[in-house]
């Protein structure tokens, strides 16, 4: 189990994270949802460890990340899978290098099983053919799809998805959502989707937390935060263009600012 | 009075700034090369890396080496023997020819060349890396990006560029030659022979190999540090790109000075 207690991280003078305690539980696909510049991505480098907080812990089974030295922290994070929102590949591999090169550094298996290893994982995205191409040929959804072949190549225990959703085509998407669900349910994994599109997510979610000005202004299963109270989820989760967070940018009202001149 | 003061105190606060934000960059710099040296080890275990690299770094750089040195040399030749000529010395002009390129010309053009040719392909391509969240993901597969990545570069540079800078060097020797022996009639005899007699190999050769070898740190260093410490962005990296041509050609130029100076300077 991920368990943050009392995270509080800032930039600057900004302050992306007041104070936040919150709990990712194992085998469960937990959402981290917000609008844009909520902190979601910077949530999962926390996680990931890049990056360090002002205050507070994350454990992960126990083990506080920023307590450990660098050799503990890689040994944790090959436990760790992690599919960025650019997809990351390495240009100058192809797909199947791609998701041959952690294997091949992490282990000293023999080339003939890491070939077998790789087509087994690109077979559960769908993507066997394309292991002779580059990323440079690859589409948006193909690219995050070889992505999360190459994040459950060390074969984690948890697994971290940045903003899957973001630009893709229906059918991508279609795609992605049954992916992240069905590795979830075989591998049992632990997943963490950071994401604002609330259909999507809410669609394979076990459980949410919603992100607002560094703090958790809502949380619960998705049925649970569909029907919240809250005036703030309640325009995140349905969109809508007027709310708590206002349409407009704070100024002047339109009939002084109109009559100036 | 108000008005001076407040100008004074923004201006001692702006090079409070500058000065704090250089130091902590000169930090992370220092940091950085730190890490490249211990991940020297690594580098050596996998020699393939480095071989690649040399071929990035080095062997793409050839041609460009060549020509350049070729067209050099060319010219110190035809200059050579117009200023020669004045006091009837052209059978010198072997020596100045080599003691120019072996000296100076060599390591510093074949460096400033490196530096605009392979630098700032580094500092792009890491640059590029770090924004396409390469480095980030090489991270979280727990594979050191330092030790993957910057290191087999740095020690490519590092390597490649001494061989080139002596192939700069002995172009422009062949292209003197072609100039002054060829076009200009000089006498063959005593371009090579007054060459041979009058370079040394330890105060001419050698010295230009240490600068060379001091050019080549320096000059990776500046790009690789640029490249992942730009800003993830185009105009990042971009501006990343500019930083490395242009620190590059002062660093090498300063230490070219001050190396002159001290290997030169009794002389």
């Amino acid at each position: 189990m991920i368990s943050i207690r009392n995270l509080t991280f800032s930039r600057g003078e900004q302050k992306i994270f007041d104070d936040i305690s919150l709990d990712i539980m194992p085998h469960k696909i937990t959402a981290i949802m917000g609008p844009s510049g909520a902190g979601k991505t910077t949530l999962l480098k926390l996680i990931g460890g890049q990056l360090n907080p002002d205050s507070g812990s994350i454990t992960i089974d126990g083990e506080n990340i920023h307590q450990l030295s660098r050799t503990q922290l890689y040994t944790l994070r090959k436990k760790m899978g992690m599919l960025f929102q650019s997809g990351a590949l390495l240009s100058d591999m192809s797909v199947f290098d791609n998701i041959a090169f952690p294997i091949r550094e992490h282990t000293q298996l023999p080339e003939t099983l890491i070939r077998t290893i790789v087509l087994l994982k690109l077979n559960a995205v769908g993507l066997r053919g394309a292991r002779n191409l580059m990323p440079s040929e690859l589409s948006g959804g193909m690219a995050r799809r070889v992505a999360m072949a190459r994040a459950i190549a060390l074969d984690p225990e948890m697994i971290m998805y940045d903003e899957p959703f973001t630009g893709q085509d229906p059918i991508s998407l279609g795609v992605l959502v049954s992916l992240i669900q069905a590795l979830n349910k075989t591998l049992h994994l632990t997943s963490i989707i950071v994401s604002h599109d609330v259909q999507e997510t809410a669609s394979i979610a076990d459980y949410i937390y919603v992100l607002s000005q560094g703090k958790i202004a809502g949380q619960g299963t998705p049925k649970e935060l569909a029907e919240s109270d809250s005036e703030w989820v309640q325009q995140f989760m349905h969109g809508k263009a007027d709310g708590p967070v206002p349409f407009h940018y704070p100024s002047d009202s339109f009939s002084s600012d109109l009559l100036a001149h | 009075m108000n008005y001076l003061q407040t100008y004074l105190q923004a201006y001692l606060q702006k090079i409070g700034h500058v000065t704090l934000k250089s130091l902590a960059k000169l930090g992370r710099a220092s940091l950085f090369f730190y890490s490249i040296i211990t991940a020297l080890p690594y580098v050596l275990m996998r020699p393939q890396l480095l071989i690649k690299q040399m071929f990035s770094v080095g062997v793409l750089s050839f041609w460009l080496i060549i020509i350049s040195g070729l067209f050099v040399g060319m010219v110190i030749g035809l200059q050579g023997v117009y200023t020669l000529s004045t006091y009837g010395a052209e059978a010198s002009l072997g020596i100045m020819v080599a003691a120019s390129l072996v000296r100076e010309l060599g390591p510093v053009v074949s460096a400033l060349l490196f530096a605009g040719r392979a630098g700032s392909a580094l500092t792009a391509e890491i640059g590029l890396m770090k924004t396409t969240e390469q480095l980030s993901g090489m991270e979280m597969m727990a594979i050191d990006p330092i030790k993957y990545i910057i290191a087999p570069r740095f020690f490519a540079g590092f390597l490649s560029l001494p061989i080139l800078a002596l192939l700069f060097s002995s172009c422009g020797i062949l292209g003197g030659h072609l100039t002054g022996v060829e076009l200009l009639q000089v006498d063959l005899g005593s371009y090579w022979t007054q060459m041979q007699q009058t370079i040394d190999f330890y105060d001419d050769i050698v010295n230009g190999i240490i600068k060379s070898i001091i050019f080549a740190w320096v000059v990776s260093w500046i790009a690789l540090f640029e490249g992942y410490d730009a800003l993830p962005t185009s105009a990042g990296v971009s501006r990343a790109t500019t930083r490395t041509v242009v620190n590059s050609a002062f660093a090498i130029l300063f230490f070219d000075f001050l190396l002159t100076a001290i290997m030169f300077g009794s002389a």
